[in-house]
Parts: structure tokens; sequence; C-alpha cells
């Protein structure tokens, strides 16, 4: 019985990575940069939900529109700032770096308002919690809510990919900036939006991460972005359902891991994991491998 | 050329002499004794080092308002180390230059122990008022105020066997930290004479202090009624939170980390009742001298002081004292002072305001008696 609780709470931390994994592995997939500071745009996601419901006391659902915006907003105003103007840089490692720059730059100034108190969020989700097998096996509402809410997102970031005008744009640009721009395709645009799709799904991460594990302070989005970074990798970064698979695994992992091997060993097993699978598929699991046309 | 020479050779001197100039006044003639204070002020653990910089600063202004120890006055320069070992050793240096005599500091263990090699080295005078490992006091010119982490390990111990808390116990520790892993250490030793049985010992690390369901569980499955947290208070609550969902409520017990629960914003403080823990401080404590400090703590930075706050202000009433009893000056070299003081801790007794009547023995350690708290409707208080 313990087995399926386990599994359950595998899923569900793992459903959380998968969220934020999704946003990773959109903006790799099209932009081709690693956004390292997604992880503190999902910590600027709860502390605005954190603000609007718990501080101000509007209703839920109001917060986690409003942090959907802001993030957006900001996602745009930081690809605008730091990231367009070295599209161009010699050197990928230049983005890369800024990236990081941003991250600090986000902890420390949500440090400077929010200070390094931590603070407890409340739940958004307001659902009973569903227990099974006489109160042995209980999946709590945010689990359910995460789990729902992250295979819908991929459902409709896959449609509208696949099958919208500006979705095949966004492919364009990811195989070939060029030729693209040349097929009359707003290059800077299209990049802009992929930010801004990107950010609002950390926002909806980020209140769901708060929600499941109700502890904010300024660095909370920091440990699981990289987490979730590996998870898109795992997956095949760049894939959308990859990034799903590989979050939800993860998650299994080091919960499986931590209940049955040993608890202080749960990252080095899940990591080791990561370092076979890489070794066998260097794309990750449902990576493509692209050959370049010479 | 022979101008130019002149030019350079008069420039030079005029330089040695306000260099040596600078020296005296570095030197001679001082009356204020220098307090270098090292902490991390921002950072992950920037709660503990402000709540340490403020009751510091409270404890010095509230000395030179009274005229100063011996009649010299106290001056306070408080370093930022972002809990991390390098910038420490940076922050030290920067005290140094200033003409730090004597240093309270570091507030977290790791910092403490790498600045430890360097005040060694200088025999600067060094209390940290919360770096609880034993390695923070390994040299002869290093002193403590709070607990040493086998202190705490053992006195939790003690305390649950003696007061019959509990049969099954499982421990929920953090092994990539020190403070939480020396705790658990003492504690699984101390356990071994006690009427108790430690039935799970369940570990996590800095990176994965997000879910505690694992351990929750394997805690529940072993049928612990007591689990025990040598962890901080950010990690409580989470596990807290996560055990009330889970349907699991054993009584908890736990050390001087705890101490900041009640104050997370916007925290279900009910899920806190009933939290026991051992600490050398609480805010609401009706003792006269706790309650006055809590009231200038407030009055001056409008927030509630932890037992950081109250570790900071004690560590410079402990210097006072020593710097009285040994009769050291301002005047004096470093080492002199150095000297002059680490003699003189263990011979002093201290009524501070985490401890009546604390005492030293010569490695470092303090000697004063815990407090067992236990958080009821919302408040701490003494049990």
């Amino acid at each position: 019985m313990s087995f399926i609780t386990y599994l359950i709470n595998g899923i569900s931390l793992g459903s959380v990575y998968a969220l934020i994994a999704l946003g990773y592995t959109m903006v790799y997939g099209i932009a081709k940069m690693l956004n390292f500071a997604h992880g503190d745009v999902i910590m600027v996601g709860g502390f605005t939900c954190y603000t609007i419901c718990s501080t101000i006391g509007l209703p839920p659902l109001l917060g986690v529109l409003v942090s959907v915006i802001v993030c957006t907003v900001l996602g745009i105003v930081i690809e605008k700032i730091a990231y367009k103007p070295l599209r161009r840089a010699s050197s990928p490692l230049a983005v890369l770096i800024t990236a990081i720059g941003v991250s600090y730059l986000l902890q420390n100034v949500a440090l400077l308002i929010f200070g390094a108190n931590a603070k407890s969020f409340t739940s958004v989700v307001n659902l009973q919690a569903v227990t099974l097998a006489d109160g042995q096996i209980v999946i709590s509402g945010e689990t359910i809510v995460t789990i729902v809410s992250c295979v819908i997102i991929m459902v409709l970031l896959m449609l509208f990919i696949n099958k919208t005008k500006v979705g095949q744009a966004m492919l364009a640009v990811s195989e070939d900036k060029g030729a693209a721009q040349l097929m009359g395709i707003n290059v800077n645009g299209t990049i802009s939006l992929t930010f801004a799709i990107g950010s609002a799904l950390a926002a909806i991460a980020g209140v769901l991460l708060c929600s499941a594990y109700p502890s904010l302070t300024p660095y909370t989005g920091s440990m699981p972005g990289i987490k979730a970074f590996v998870a898109a990798v795992f997956g095949g970064i760049g894939s959308i359902p990859g990034a799903f698979i590989g979050g939800i695994l993860l998650g299994v992992i080091q919960i499986f891991s931590q209940a049955y091997i040993s608890s202080q060993m749960a990252d080095a097993i899940v990591f080791a994991v990561l370092i076979i699978v890489l070794l066998v598929k260097p794309t990750g699991l449902l990576g493509k491998n692209i050959q370049e046309k010479v | 050329m022979k101008k130019f020479r002149k030019i350079v050779s008069v420039a030079m001197a005029s330089a040695l002499v306000l260099a040596l100039a600078g020296c005296g006044g570095n030197k001679g003639g001082s009356d204020v004794f220098k307090i270098g204070g090292i902490g991390p002020t921002t950072g992950g653990a920037a709660i503990y080092g402000i709540n340490v910089m403020n009751g510091v600063q409270l404890a010095v202004d509230e000395i030179n308002a009274a005229g100063g120890v011996n009649g010299f006055q106290l001056e306070l320069n408080f370093q930022d180390d972002e809990h991390d070992a390098e910038k420490s050793i940076n922050a030290y240096n920067t005290v140094k230059d200033w003409g730090a005599q004597m240093i309270i500091g570091c507030v977290t263990t790791n910092p403490c122990i790498a600045v430890s090699e360097n005040t060694h080295a200088d025999n600067m005078m060094m209390l940290t008022p919360s770096a609880s490992a034993v390695k923070c006091t390994q040299y002869d010119n290093a002193f403590q105020v709070c607990f040493s982490d086998p202190n705490q390990g053992a006195a939790s111990a003690q305390y649950i066997g003696e007061n019959n808390l509990a049969q099954k116990v499982a421990v929920i520790y953090d092994s990539s930290d020190v403070y939480s892993s020396g705790i658990y250490e003492s504690f699984s030793k101390g356990a071994e004479n006690q009427s108790f049985e430690i039935v799970a010992a369940e570990a996590f690390t800095a990176d994965n202090k997000t879910d505690f369901s694992v351990q929750l569980q394997k805690a529940k499955d072993a049928g612990a009624d007591l689990v025990f947290l040598p962890i901080y208070y950010q990690e409580s609550a989470l596990i807290l939170t996560q055990a009330n969902s889970m349907g699991y409520a054993p009584k908890w017990f736990s050390c001087d980390g705890m101490d900041g629960i009640l104050g997370v914003e916007n925290f279900d403080t009910s899920l806190a009742e009933g939290v026991m823990l051992l600490t050398p401080f609480a805010a609401d404590s009706k003792d006269e001298a706790s309650q006055k400090f809590t009231n200038a703590y407030r009055a001056a930075y409008n927030d509630t002081p932890n037992q950081f706050a109250a570790d900071g202000y004690d560590a410079v009433y402990i210097l006072a004292e020593a710097i009285r009893q040994s009769g050291a000056k301002p005047s004096m070299s470093v080492s002199e002072i150095g000297d002059a003081l680490k003699a003189a801790m263990p011979q002093i007794s201290v009524d501070g305001v985490t401890g009546a009547g604390m005492t030293w023995l010569s490695t470092g350690e303090v000697n004063k008696s815990p407090m067992a708290v236990v958080i009821k409707n919302g408040e701490y208080s003494a049990m």
C-alpha cells in the first residue's frame, strides 16, 4: 500500500517539475537559449499571487490571473532588454551568462522587497483531497489540479505550435532564423511571443508549486528550476511531450530512491540515472536527432 | 632630470610621512574598543544575520549610553558574509583593516569555522553568538554564546526520555547541514541510554527540501509517536503542513532552529500547536530580563526578536564582562587583548537573556541550562 502512496507522491512532485520544464523546453526549442532565469520568474509569479491573495486579500483566481500578466510582461521585458541585444553576439555563452545575471537580479530584488523570511503560501486550490482504500491513500487537491493542468497545457501547447500560423512561425524560427526572416516571418516578434508564453507558464507553475509546497522565499524558484531543467534534458530538450515525461519520471525516481534506497542518496541516484540515459541516448528520451545538412 | 628626481623624492617622502601618520592614528591614544561583526545580512540565511546584527547594535548602544566598559566606548562594524565561507574571510579582512580588536561572529557555522582559522592566526578574540558546531571553537581564542550541537542533541534525548514523552521516535534531519547532522548524531548516541527507541532516521539535503512525503510516510509506517526535528523552521513549517495533509499527527520535538516558526508570514500557527523545542530564549517569556530586551528590540526595530537577536545581544555583554574582568585597554595590541580576554572568559559568569549564570569552559563551550518551550495558543510558553 505504501508503494502506491510513494508513486502518487512521485507523480505529484514530478508534475510540478513537468510544468516548469514545459516553459524551459519551449524557450530552448524556439529561441535556442537556456533561460536560467526561468526558475526566478516562477518565484515572481508566486510572490505576485501571494501579494494579491494574502496581503491584499482578493480571490485566488484573480491572483493567478494577475501573476500570469505580471510574469508575461516580465518575460517580454527581460527578453527585450537582456537577451535580444546579445542575440548576434559571437559566443552563445554571452546570453547564457546574462541569463544567470538576470536570475540573481530577480532573486535580490525580491529579497529587497519581500525580505529573507519564508512566507507561508495559502493554496489557491480549493479541492477536497481524494481518499482511497480506507484512508490509507490520500491524493491531495493540489496534486490533482497540478497533473490535470499540466496535461491540458501540454496538449494546448502542441496544438498551438502544430496547428496555428503563429505556431508554425515559431517552428520555422527554431529551424532557421535567417530563412524564416526571408519568408516574411517577424523573428523578433516570434521570439518575444515565445518568452511571453514561457513566462505565463512559469507564473502558473509558480502558483501551483507554492500551493503544493507552501513555503515562499526569494530562492524558492532556483532549485526546482534546475531540477526542471534536468527534467527537460532528460525528456529531450525542445520536445514538449519530452518535458512532461521527463518531469514525471524525475519526480518518481526521486521519491522511489528516497523510499527504497536511501533518503540521503536520492539526488545522487537521480543524476546517475540522468547520466546513463544521456550516455545511451544523448538527445534525451524523446529528443530528435536533427542532422545538419552540409 | 635632476629636478624630476627631486620632485619624485619629495613626493615619496611626503607619502611616507602620511603613511606613518596613518599608522599612528590607528595605534595610540584610542579610547574606543572596536568590535567587528560578521554574519549574513543578505542571502538565504539573512534572517539570522540581521537579527544578530540588530541585537549586537542594541547592546552596544545600551552599554555606550551607560558610560561604556571601564570608561571606554564600544564601536561596531558589522559586515555581510552571505552565509558563505569565502565571503566571511573577506568580511574578516575588512573589519581587520578597519581596526577591529575582537570579533562577534560568525553567525552561521561554516563561515565561523573558516574565520576561526584566521582569528587563531591573529590571536584575535572571537565570540560566536550562534554557530553551534564543536569545530567553531576548536581554537582557544574562540567562544560560543549558544549551545554546541552535541549539547543540544544529548539534552533533547535526555528531556524526551526523562519526561516519558514517547516510546518510538523518528528523526528527520538535513544531512547536508553541519548543525542538523551534528545534533542528530549526538541525539542518537544519547538515546541509547534512554527508554525510547529510534525507529526511523530519515535525511534530506539542501537540494531536496520541498517534498517530505517519503520521510513522513516512513515515520508513520514505523509507528513513531514522536518526531524529532533538529532542523530550521522553514523546513519544519513545510513538514508540519505536509504531515497535516496526510493525516499524521505525532508529537513534535525540536531544537533552537525551530525558533521563528510562529513568525513565518501567513503560516497557519494551529499546525504548530503542541510543538516542543529546546531553546535558550523565548520572546514571550515572562522572565524580566527577556521582557526588557524584547521591548527594547521591538521599539528599536519594529520586529520581534528571535533567539539569534538574543544571542547577539548577550554576546556584547559577555565581551564587556570579560573586558571588565581582564582590565584590557583599547591601546593594547589585538593579540594582547586576545590573551587577556581568553584568560578572563573561564572566570566570568554572565546573566543574559539566553540564560542565567552562564559560564565558559576554556575550550569555548558555554555552560547554561536549556529551557524547554511548548507552543500553546500560538505562543511560546515555558514548560
